[in-house]
């Protein structure tokens, strides 16, 4: 069963209440197919226990990366949250565990 | 006018290494040095450490980084720009000058001010994020405004060999070298914006040559532990080349240097720093030689009206307690731990959170379904307004050990002072950064 994780990497980012995940290929002949099939919705969905807000997609065809800002998905802010990843930065690999 | 400058990133947050700067400025033949140390809720500790001594408030790890670096500066000519000011920039600039003179170095400190702005807010701005007034979050600690290039630009134009800041934009403290240098105009945005591409690609340091990217199986990194940080070669039109001293940790790449581009940044089309919201949609790597990477293309659109400030709040105590628990029925004796915690203080500590470390503590339950791991760590954690109620959550897991599930070993209990962050914006021209220039 393939994931996301075979064919990409990602790193985690926060601001606020924000988490920011960058989706890049390996190889930049799987961009076009991650940009058909890892759309927003299916980033919200898998990441459904996590993220409350909405989930907007950036597309960089110049440098083959996908973008996605996740609102209300850090327990109330980095800052404040009881969570032991307050900062979420380990959710790059969450979002890399989709199966594809 | 230099055909190129070079500028280097020692440092990357607060909790960074030591060496890598001296590393740096001692082989890499660098023109500035950029030490960045200052996080959001660093700020507010740090107002908090001058309100009880007027001489401190500036980064805690000042002396440690400077004590050996100080000499190698003036020996090989490097200008260093740091953000260690913290809350006390003059503070941080006179404990640099007894340093050196304990040396008997001859050094110029340049401590740039006007961030703090606790003064000129009401209380009654509405945050960013939540959208109510600042002051119903909490008791203020701090207000401290995002300067930028135009703070940090009179000091660089003094003679100062170190210049040291409070709150700038992390990118500003690279970009600033930048315009000095090439004379770039402030309203020149195509300019800022790419100076501004490299000052994001740099302000993380060892992010930019393999750390916090390496994967042993997916992505391997040699030499995490000698890991080399990043200094970038900038032209005057803008166009970047980064690269590593020699034999150091880490690699130059481009799929690096993507993950770093993208780091953190909510609108790639849109990234906003007080001097320019920049475009990153348009860069471009090419790795044009070994351990050379080359950055080409961003932009910038226009300077924003207002100032974003950091606010730091009273947020109370965090209590936390654990425990792990081993074999067959781990998960099972784990989970009950849980339930009778939340059956004592519930009452008292309404958000109490549990979690299972090494099951689902991390994320989204769902995720880790069919997992049955050999060990778990029961986590418990909850905010609390007074010391003795957060103390209360760790004690109760440590009262496991007679009263609670079987096998549970290795209790430990936490407490933390919890300042919390929001941010809001001001008018550029209720800001007024300054300067003050020290010698030995």
């Amino acid at each position: 069963m393939k994931k996301l994780v075979d064919i990409a990497h990602s790193r985690a980012g926060d601001k606020g209440n924000i988490l920011v995940l960058s989706l890049i290929p390996f190889d930049s002949k799987d961009f076009d197919w991650l940009v058909q099939n890892i759309t927003a919705d299916r980033v919200k969905s898998h990441l459904k226990g996590q993220i409350k807000g909405n989930v907007s997609r950036y597309v960089l065809p110049s440098i083959h990366a996908l973008q996605f800002t996740c609102e209300d998905a850090l327990a109330g802010g980095v800052t404040t949250s009881l969570a032991l990843d307050a900062h979420g930065k380990s959710l790059s690999y969450a979002l890399l565990e989709m199966e594809i | 006018m230099k055909e190129k400058i070079r500028i280097g990133c020692g440092a990357g947050f607060s909790g960074d290494r030591i060496e890598p700067a001296l590393i740096l400025t001692e082989k890499g033949s660098l023109d500035y040095l950029v030490l960045e140390c200052l996080a959001e809720r660093t700020i507010a500790l740090a107002q908090k450490r001058k309100l009880q001594n007027p001489e401190f408030g500036y980064d805690v790890l000042l002396e440690k980084r400077l004590k050996d670096l100080l000499p190698l500066l003036l020996q090989y000519k490097t200008r260093l720009v740091t953000n260690m000011g913290a809350a006390n920039p003059i503070a941080g600039a006179k404990r640099i000058i007894e340093l050196a003179k304990s040396q008997n170095l001859s050094i110029k400190v340049a401590a740039v001010i006007g961030d703090e702005v606790l003064e000129f807010i009401s209380g009654e701005e509405h945050s960013l994020e939540n959208n109510r007034p600042v002051q119903s979050e909490g008791k203020l600690l701090s207000a401290n405004a995002y300067l930028g290039v135009e703070a940090i630009l009179p000091a660089l134009a003094s003679d100062a060999d170190i210049i040291i800041t409070g709150r700038v934009a992390d990118p500003s403290l690279f970009l600033a070298p930048m315009i000095y240098e090439f004379g770039w105009g402030l309203d020149q945005f195509e300019l800022l914006g790419k100076g501004t591409v490299l000052g994001h690609l740099l302000e993380c340091a060892g992010q930019l040559t393999g750390g916090y990217f390496a994967d042993p199986v997916s992505k391997p990194i040699p030499g995490l532990d000698q890991l080399g940080h990043p200094f970038v070669d900038v032209f005057p039109g803008g166009r970047g080349v980064i690269s590593k001293v020699e034999g150091a940790g880490g690699v130059i790449s481009q799929r690096i240097a993507k993950e770093q581009l993208l780091y953190e940044v909510l609108d790639p089309h849109h990234y906003i720093t007080p001097d320019v919201v920049a475009d990153f949609s348009t860069v471009q790597f090419e790795e044009i030689a070994f351990d050379q990477l080359q950055v080409t293309g961003g932009c910038g659109i226009e300077r924003p009206e207002k100032y974003k400030v950091s606010v730091g709040y009273e947020a109370g105590f965090k209590g936390e307690g654990e425990i792990s628990y081993a074999g067959s029925h781990a998960v099972e004796r784990a989970r009950l731990a849980g339930e009778i915690i939340e059956k004592r203080i519930k009452g008292l500590v309404p958000n109490l959170r549990v979690d299972l470390i090494g099951l689902n503590s991390l994320h989204p339950n769902d995720l880790s379904k069919n997992s049955n791991p050999y060990e778990v760590r029961l986590r418990v954690a909850g905010m609390c307004k007074t010391l003795e109620q957060a103390q209360l959550i760790g004690e109760e897991v440590e009262a496991l050990y007679t009263n609670g599930p079987a096998g549970g070993g290795g209790a430990r209990k936490m407490v933390t002072q919890v300042v919390g962050v929001v941010s809001t914006l001001l008018d550029r021209n209720q800001i007024k950064p300054d300067f003050q220039l020290l010698s030995t």
